[in-house]
């Protein structure tokens, strides 16, 4: 019987080791396949974190589908290296008076990469499937610019689809001229065509084959690069396309991504010389590098706010000294050169620094609105508490989702409330989804929050907190707010609306439903031999004018 | 109607001896334990490996209050200090003194694993012990439930367990429980079957021994061993996973810190060469890890019947 | 993977009978196909108790988008209605889609994943089962000389690092600092050594352990000792008879060994970046990926009851007796 077990063993281990034999053999074919002819070529190898969720502009979300869509489409605009909006698929563009009606004049010579020509239809096909309730796409609400979006997006009966599918605001005249017809002017609507949900898709690949954003090989794009090698949770390889109109300002042959999720080690990787660029990077590495003057460091303004929410609707935060006094007692810059270490800038405002306003930039113009003082915030905070009929601050938690950094940043708050305030804050962090839930369900006291904006205005961040908006977390609600923010929402003249959202900012900092507490920046590294990449406040770092120079 | 038989009464003579002497003439009695020590003495690893845990308690009980410093505190102005006179473990990202925080660590982490360890002991045996004792249907239905809990990987239901539960200690155990009794359960009942079965106990139950005596001079001791055993290897084992969950951000509440947590947050931190902060945790974690399994082994030894002599 | 100390059926097994066979073995399948419905009941129960949207973003989607996402993946059907479309669809071998990933299903993930995590898996069993023994019996032969001290301080080591400690030690020396290596990703055979020492170093240690321990035993035991008596060489004694005996310890943990490694790689899938179904089953929680998370627990589950039931019946069939003598050792 022991005879037996043995060779029981042997077949077992020889099993094995054919196994594995066969599976490293076909591991090994695909990497000699990736490295070969790699010496002439020009390569750009990035880490793009996670596997896409989708790569079809409809229903596409968040900055691991973005990155790829970005550099494999083109809307009917498009950002240069400068932030400057310009033409993109489309040649010219007019608007009407009332800033309602946007006419697309497309570009004769502009293809597919499978050599079809990109059409007015194409366009108008693809926004109208976005908005398809069965498309079930998450950024369908970035079209409700257009007049009858929401509506049929919100469908519900499959009777009403076709007529409400019609009455969208988005109609191809001919072959080469879109118009486009808004709900309510929008100054910025030229910016939000840049963006992937706006951007067009092949109409005729998608009724042949609905399937085709799945895999590379019937990938079809109309963007300077195409999707040609797609192994799912593991690399994607895009090509220079051919059929691009300015195929010529195209430097790079190849970019490679790969799909590594943690941030340390696409940094080793980086480090080791395995990638040429790394976005984004671990905290102890950046607070390194802001202090150093690294050549292959970058560091850029990102159009996003890191801030607070306190639940309005729960005493003793419904109190606005209450609110203020906790706004006041964070040492923000010790936060930021300390804690968050990448060279970000403390918020003593809303909006974000790069947002242009009539003359000059938005947020200069509104330079501190407030300022830290631990004594003051003490006084503020006894004050509210008494106007509350309370004799000292309930025991209350900040909610915050897993990671690393957040959690930092909230240590660090909480070191400061005990300090400056004396009171004692308890931390509780929970999977994001989570945090979302609790914070719609009200279900919280202070909850960690970053609000990225969709379009470079200021109204993409004081929209959110209108009385009942969708994103209004904190569930503040103020009658004079709402009326500054439709005020700004109901003209194109700049002048108005910018002075009505500067009056809105002041308002948030003097009422402070949310705790401002730093603007973002855009950590990252490229390898000196890569030139040419720029970082637009609203998008990733972009490489379609990259280069290699080794 | 009455059956003749061969023998009759007056055949036979009453045995007057003490049963319990039956027993005695095998050897001196040297109590279990008092020999068992004896044998776990000699062994120096095993002492090494006692000792060291004594140590560790010792100062996850005193090591935080050694030093003005809190586990909280920061102080920015003293970050990523090297280990030094005044810190003597050095300081982490935010200034706050590791050698505080690691001792901190020590009492979470190892109250995680007794604690892990206790609950697996108590329901095991009773689960294990009702399931070998009672027999029959009821054991078959208690190990086949027992069975089906089993097949689900370990780590994966310790996880979604996890993510269903607030942050907190307690969630950590139960998490770790609510499957981690069963190699214990099974342990005890395998035991408890085995001596049942056991030639031992069938004569001493024949020499007309009474059951609670059995019990204390079998069951006990012969059950026992194993079970230890298996307890040590279950607080290194627990500990372990919770550095596990605390990789996944599974861990204890900020700012109270594992010895999981310390090491997982100081990952990053050896990206700039600040190795010491992954060191202290890492370190302290390999030394339980060491110190609990040289000692487990060391009593399978000292408690195995077979080797008395 | 021990259901061979089940008393119960070593008495069924004296009264053989191939009929008896088919009807044991069937009565087991039944069970197995039992067991994994009741798991992928408690998983569906746990997965629903388990707070959170899978759709919610920062600050949260507009409720007719959120409803039509809803509609989409049937999530807006009665809970029962739910189990009742899962249960469906896993009877036709189909765990649905992910719901953060249109370009995949959850059957794509395991079809990808699966062969990874497997390859991975075995080739650190291999490994450790190679070194683990090797170390174990030098350990035995030199007791408490310093080969033994060398080895278990190995064997220490591996138990008692956690392997996310490890592994980031191995990149960043091996492949960082000296440049060896690669750092991460699973491209070509050397992407897979440093993963595969970073799993392995833990049954290592275990394996080499239980070998010197087991060595030891077995060299007191009389045969051994008539051998030498006999004049045998040594290496004829060892290699023959001592290390024959003694693996035989190592054999019967090897089941569990196998399912902890296949099972258990998820940390260093994760760090090294590795496309497998560990690392996979860690972003879906945390992203709350219903259908992946269902999916791979219900994979990994139904492997472990198939081997168990494939084991179980195998003894059965081709040795009967192998469990009556089993229960004597």
């Amino acid at each position: 019987m022991k005879e037996s077990k043995f060779s029981l063993l042997s077949a077992f281990l020889i099993a094995l080791l054919a196994l594995a034999g066969c599976f490293s053999g076909d591991a090994e074919q695909a990497g000699s396949e990736e490295n070969a002819g790699d010496g002439e070529k020009k390569v750009l190898r990035i880490n793009n974190s996670s596997e896409p969720g989708s790569l079809h502009p409809g229903t596409a979300q968040g900055a691991h589908d973005s990155w790829v869509l970005e550099h494999a489409f083109e809307g009917l605009t498009k950002k240069t290296p400068e932030g400057e909006i310009v033409d993109g698929m489309a040649e010219k563009w007019e608007v009407s008076d009332d800033g309602l009606t946007w006419t697309f004049y497309l570009k004769d010579d502009v293809r597919w990469s499978n050599g079809d020509p990109v059409t007015a239809e194409d366009f108008e096909y693809a926004w109208k499937y976005a908005l398809h309730p069965e498309t079930a796409s998450q950024y369908a609400y970035q079209l409700y610019y257009l007049e009858g979006a929401k509506e049929f997006n919100s469908a519900e009966n499959e009777a009403d689809y076709a007529e409400l599918e019609e009455n969208v605001g988005v109609k191809a005249i001919d072959g080469k001229t879109l118009e486009v017809k808004l709900a309510e002017p929008t100054p910025y609507f030229l910016d939000l065509t840049s963006f992937y949900t706006y951007y067009p898709v092949n109409k005729k690949v998608q009724e042949e084959n609905p399937d085709w954003a799945l895999e590379a090989e019937t990938y079809v794009s109309n963007g300077a690069f195409k999707l040609t090698d797609w192994k799912h949770k593991e690399s994607m390889t895009l090509k220079k396309n051919e059929h691009y109109y300015d195929k010529d300002n195209i430097h790079l042959d190849e970019v490679y991504m790969v799909m590594i999720e943690d941030e340390n080690t696409a940094w080793q990787m980086y480090q080791a010389d395995e990638l040429d660029l790394a976005y984004p990077l671990p905290n102890d590495v950046q607070g390194e590098l802001v202090n150093s003057d690294n050549e292959e460091f970058y560091n850029e303004p990102e159009l996003a706010l890191y801030y607070y929410n306190l639940n309005n609707e729960k005493p003793p935060f419904n109190n606005s000294k209450v609110r203020k006094a906790l706004s006041m007692a964070i040492d923000r810059q010790t936060l930021v050169e300390h804690v968050v270490q990448g060279g970000q800038k403390p918020a003593l405002s809303i909006i974000p620094p790069g947002v242009p306003d009539v003359n000059g930039d938005f947020q200069e113009n509104s330079g501190d609105l407030f300022e830290e003082d631990a004594e003051e915030a003490k006084k503020l905070l006894e004050e509210g508490l008494a106007e509350e009929g309370m004799d000292e601050m309930p025991q209350f938690t900040i909610l915050y989702n897993t990671l690393e950094a957040h959690k930092k940043i909230a240590e660090a708050i909480q070191e400061m409330w005990r300090k400056n305030l004396g009171i004692e804050v308890e931390l509780e962090n929970v999977e994001f989804q989570v945090k979302i839930d609790r914070e719609q369900a009200g279900d919280y006291d202070i909850s960690r929050a970053g609000w990225i904006g969709d379009y470079v205005d200021p109204m993409t961040f004081l929209d959110l907190w209108v009385t009942d908006g969708p994103h209004n977390d904190a569930n503040w609600s103020n009658a004079e707010y709402d009326e500054l923010i439709k005020l700004a929402k109901s003209t194109m003249d700049q002048e108005k609306r910018m002075e009505a959202m500067h009056k809105a900012e002041e308002m948030l900092i003097d009422e402070m439903p949310i705790i401002p507490i730093y603007f973002y920046t855009k950590p990252f590294t490229v390898k000196p031999h890569v030139k040419g990449v720029f970082a637009p406040i609203d998008r990733y770092p972009q490489f379609i004018y990259a280069d290699i120079e080794k | 109607m009455e059956r003749e038989t061969a023998f009759k009464k007056e055949m036979f003579v009453r045995d007057e001896t003490n049963r319990q002497e039956a027993e005695k003439i095998s050897r001196p009695s040297v109590s279990y334990w008092s020999d068992a020590w004896g044998r776990l003495k000699e062994n120096r690893l095993a002492m090494t490996g006692l000792l060291i845990i004594v140590l560790l308690l010792i100062m996850a009980i005193i090591g935080p209050h050694l030093n003005e410093y809190s586990y909280y505190e920061q102080d920015f102005a003293k970050k990523n200090l090297p280990p030094n006179a005044e810190h003597w473990f050095g300081t982490d990202a935010a200034g706050r003194d590791l050698f505080t925080r690691a001792w901190h660590g020590a009492r979470i982490s190892l109250f995680i694993g007794f604690m892990a360890a206790l609950i697996d002991f108590v329901i095991g045996v009773l689960y294990g012990g009702i399931s070998a004792l009672r027999g029959g249907r009821t054991d078959h239905v208690m190990m086949r439930i027992a069975e089906i809990l089993y097949a689900i990987p370990y780590m994966l239901m310790v996880i979604l367990i996890m993510i269903a539960m607030k942050r907190g200690i307690w969630p950590i155990i139960v998490a770790m429980t609510i499957t981690g009794w069963i190699p214990m359960a099974r342990l005890v009942r395998g035991q408890v079957l085995q001596l049942k079965e056991s030639e031992f106990v069938q004569a001493a139950l024949a020499m007309g021994a009474k059951m609670g005596w059995i019990l204390r001079k079998h069951m006990i001791p012969n059950t026992f061993g194993p079970i230890l055993v298996n307890i040590t290897l279950t607080v290194p084992t627990a500990i372990f996973a919770e550095a596990t969950l605390s990789f996944l951000g599974l861990g204890v509440p900020a700012p109270q810190a594992s010895w999981g947590t310390l090491a997982s947050d100081a990952l990053g931190s050896i990206l700039v060469g600040n190795f010491y902060q992954l060191f202290v945790p890492a370190i302290l974690i390999s030394l339980t890890m060491f110190a609990f399994n040289v000692f487990g082994d060391g009593l399978r030894d000292a408690l195995d019947p077979r080797l008395r002599k | 993977m021990d259901l061979s100390s089940e008393p119960s059926s070593s008495e069924k097994k004296q009264t053989l009978g191939v009929i008896s066979m088919w009807k044991y073995t069937f009565k087991r399948f039944l069970w197995a196909i039992a067991t994994l419905w009741v798991i992928i009941t408690v998983t569906f129960i746990i997965m629903k108790a388990i707070p959170g949207d899978p759709f919610a973003k920062d600050g949260g989607l507009p409720e007719t988008v959120q409803k039509n996402l809803h509609r989409h993946y049937n999530l807006d059907k009665p809970e029962i209605v739910q189990y009742g479309l899962y249960l469906k669809s896993i009877l036709q071998f189909d765990f649905g889609p992910s719901m953060k990933h249109r370009s995949i299903t959850v059957n794509d993930y395991i079809k990808k994943g699966f062969p990874i995590s497997l390859h991975l898996g075995l080739q650190a069993l291999i490994f450790a089962i190679s070194f683990g023994l090797i170390l174990g019996v030098v350990a035995a032969l030199y007791r408490n000389k310093w080969p033994d001290y060398a080895s278990m301080v190995i064997a220490i080591i591996g138990v008692s690092v956690p392997s996310f400690v490890l592994a980031t030690f191995l990149i960043n020396y091996v492949a960082v600092q000296w440049n060896l290596l690669p750092v991460a990703t699973w491209q070509s055979w050397s992407h897979t050594i440093l993963p595969t020492i970073s799993l392995a170093m833990m049954p290592l240690a275990y394996i080499a352990r239980l070998m010197r321990s087991s060595m030891l035993e077995v060299m007191n035991q009389d045969y051994i000792l008539t051998a030498k008596a006999k004049g045998l060489k040594q290496s004829t004694i060892i290699i023959k008879h001592a290390i024959r005996n003694a693996i035989l310890p190592v054999v019967t943990v090897l089941g569990i060994l196998t399912t902890n490694l296949v099972t258990g790689s998820f940390i260093v899938e994760y760090i090294f970046g590795i496309p497998g179904m560990g690392e996979m089953f860690v972003t879906s929680i945390f992203n709350r990926d219903y259908s992946v998370i269902l999916g791979s627990t219900v994979f990994y589950s139904a492997i472990l009851i198939f081997l168990i039931f494939i084991v179980d019946v195998a003894y059965t069939w081709i040795d009967p007796r192998i469990k009556i003598t089993e229960e004597g050792s």
